[in-house]
């Protein structure tokens, strides 16, 4: 995986809670051979030319600020690659939709969870630096600085840290646990044989039935 | 001491990692057409084999044609992720369900019905519903694009172990009152994020005398409570009912089977994070009436009045009121609708086609409306067919498509028109999901066959075609 490198650029605010995937990538922009998922984030809403990602300045956005339960509903992966293929690197929000911040670990994104107080802090300097000013996320300070003094701590879990900071290989990690894996196969077609062996799923009367 | 969900998860647990997540062996992996192709080309990208193809089977629904003379061509949008997920199975020697297999059908619908998850196993898919399981007692854990190629690799998937909530379910549900109208209540009651990282297990006499496939309903909507997994004890009604199925064990294989599935229900003591109980008897049908499905109300109520909300909520509930056009305070019944949905992982199995079959009695649907029925899978299809439910529907004037996830997820490219109202029986009302400016409400196959007889939204107990 990518790793996370420190990020500097444009904060856009969406400060609404329970944004769902089907708006963040709308089914519509995910059929088709070859897809832009960066031009389908937020698809329906970019039709309004008032909504934050429409507007010439918050083009080059890097990080986004949002509400509540981001990312609800669909585990779509491409709601994460469209906020990617954006430039989109980092998420702040008051909690996110939990596959949906799996989604975003594992595609070098960082999902930031905010209480109250300092959500409403970075509300309020987002707002206020209106798309032409610069903030910066430093992860490996779990820092966030921006316009005049502005300054935000945050916390990210050690483990999610270390795998974006150094761009771990989430397989690579678990395959030195190849011996245990099939050690627990074995083991399993002792305990519970019919777990570790299926026969073809083809039609017999009981189907239906 | 342990709980159902301590029972399953500890003995699928092949170890830690050092980042501190938690490797938990997958005994199935049941993948689909919208996310196989991307997976299988990550797959050969990193250059990882396939650890486990014996046990995993790729379905075809997200993007398949639900027209009833379709082909896998008759999609064009759909066409290259059905020839794509076709290819990968053949290349990597998995189970492949595709147009031609009469037992097709939606992944979450198909995985119970051929008894490809079974109680006590640990059944990965990459899709929110894939809790749907829990209802006969399998671990369903959805996982997205990157984790499915992890699970592919490894038969394994890295988590962090979730905390447990327990929902015991009380009293009796009143006649008429579904599993469907029981979860929306739930998700209305408790509010989207209350199940986030937990587990949670239905318990209680509601649960235990809902039939198999309201089981599945009620666990399919745990990804709407916020939840990524879910469970109801498996019991004698779960067992009989997977008996015979094409992948279920038989013979000796069984009789080991289930002495093993007797074990799996929460011990007396157990403790859970959250314990919550819910008294169900005084439930009546419920109905969304918004762009979130916490926007829940009985079919007796009115929408919500932003003036009755604390300020903070005010913008959020009149912005849902303006997309779904309504005025605050007023009825939800009564309300006119273009376009009835009866499909999807939540409801379109055999009783819940029977469920609005029963409201028919003889009536049509009403003038400028348009009605669909699309089975949750090719073998539910097949059998409605058989007891000559096809013939009911179409007489009344529904149409009786082909099946597929259609409507729902709206990634084949059936959607609604803008300004469009739909009673839909699936599990999303997010603005803009059935198609930009769709009105959706969500409700179970009764009230939807109901609405559309009667033109309008109206209580399935008392309404059909008179309203």
């Amino acid at each position: 995986m990518r790793r996370f490198e420190p990020v500097t650029g444009v904060a856009a605010l969406l400060d609404r809670d329970d944004i769902d995937t089907d708006q963040i990538l709308p089914a519509a922009n995910m059929r088709g051979a070859k897809i832009d998922y960066g031009a389908g984030l937020f698809a329906n809403w970019r039709r309004e030319p008032e909504f934050v990602l429409s507007q010439p300045r918050y083009a080059r956005t890097r990080i986004l600020v949002a509400g509540s339960n981001f990312g609800c509903g669909s585990t779509r992966e491409h709601a994460a690659w469209a906020l990617d293929g954006f430039g989109i690197r980092v998420i702040l929000a008051r909690g996110f939709g939990e596959v949906f911040r799996e989604n975003c670990l594992r595609n070098a994104l960082l999902p930031v969870t905010l209480a109250a107080e300092p959500h409403a802090r970075l509300v309020a300097a987002v707002a206020a630096a209106d798309g032409q000013q610069a903030f910066h996320v430093d992860l490996a300070a779990q820092r966030m600085t921006g316009p005049g003094d502005f300054s935000l701590d945050f916390d990210v879990a050690p483990v999610e840290r270390v795998a974006l900071l150094e761009g771990l290989d989430d397989i690579g990690l678990t395959l030195r646990f190849r011996e245990a894996i099939a050690a627990h196969e074995a083991a399993q077609r002792q305990s519970r044989p019919w777990l570790q062996r299926m026969d073809p799923p083809g039609w017999n009367p009981r189907v239906a039935g | 001491m342990p709980t159902l969900f301590d029972k399953i998860w500890d003995s699928h647990v092949v170890g830690e990692r050092e980042d501190g997540r938690v490797l938990v062996y997958v005994d199935r992996n049941v993948i689909h057409d919208l996310h196989a192709p991307h997976a299988f080309a990550k797959l050969r990208q990193g250059g990882h084999g396939m650890r486990r193809p014996d046990l995993t089977v790729a379905v075809t629904d997200h993007m398949v044609d639900t027209r009833p003379d379709r082909t896998a061509a008759s999609n064009p949008d759909g066409a290259p992720f059905l020839a794509a997920t076709r290819e990968g199975a053949g290349e990597f020697g998995l189970h492949m369900i595709g147009l031609d297999s009469p037992v097709q059908g939606i992944v979450h619908v198909v995985s119970p019905e051929l008894g490809i998850a079974l109680p006590g196993s640990v059944v990965a898919c990459p899709d929110s519903h894939a809790c749907t399981v829990g209802g006969i007692g399998a671990l369903g854990l959805a996982t997205g694009t990157t984790e499915l190629v992890h699970v592919l690799a490894t038969q394994t998937l890295a988590l962090k172990r979730p905390k447990q909530m327990r929902i015991t379910l009380d009293g009796v549900l009143p006649p008429g009152v579904t599993a469907k109208d029981l979860i929306l209540f739930l998700i209305g009651h408790y509010g989207s994020a209350m199940a986030r990282g937990h587990a949670v297990e239905f318990a209680g006499p509601v649960a235990r005398a809902l039939p198999v496939e309201g089981r599945l309903t009620l666990c399919n909507m745990i990804t709407e409570l916020g939840g990524r997994t879910g469970l109801v004890a498996p019991d004698e009604t779960v067992f009989a009912w997977l008996e015979g199925r094409p992948c279920a064990p038989s013979g000796p294989a069984l009789v080991a089977a289930r002495a093993a599935w007797r074990d799996l229900a929460t011990d007396a003591d157990a403790v859970f994070d959250h314990d919550l109980r819910v008294d169900c008897s005084a439930l009546e049908p419920q109905i969304t009436w918004g762009i979130d499905p916490t926007h829940v109300i009985g079919v007796s109520g009115h929408v919500p009045d932003p003036a009755d909300y604390p300020v903070a909520e005010r913008e959020a509930v009149s912005r849902a009121l303006e997309y779904m056009k309504l005025a605050a305070g007023s009825p939800i019944a009564g309300l006119p609708v273009d376009r009835v949905f009866i499909g999807s992982c939540t409801n379109a199995r055999l009783s819940d086609l029977e469920a609005a079959a029963a409201m028919l009695d003889g009536r049509r649907v009403a003038p400028g409306v348009t009605a669909a029925i699309v089975p949750g899978s090719s073998a539910v299809k097949q059998e409605a067919e058989r007891r000559g439910l096809d013939r009911l529907f179409i007489d009344a004037g529904f149409e009786w498509r082909a099946s597929g996830c259609s409507l729902c997820a709206g990634v084949n490219g059936d959607e609604g028109r803008p300004g469009q109202r739909i009673v839909s029986t699936t599990n999303r009302n997010f603005a803009g999901r059935q198609g930009a400016g769709v009105m959706t409400h969500l409700a179970s196959p009764a009230m939807a066959a109901a609405a559309a007889l009667a033109g309008h939204i109206v209580d399935p107990r008392t309404g059909g075609g008179a309203g």
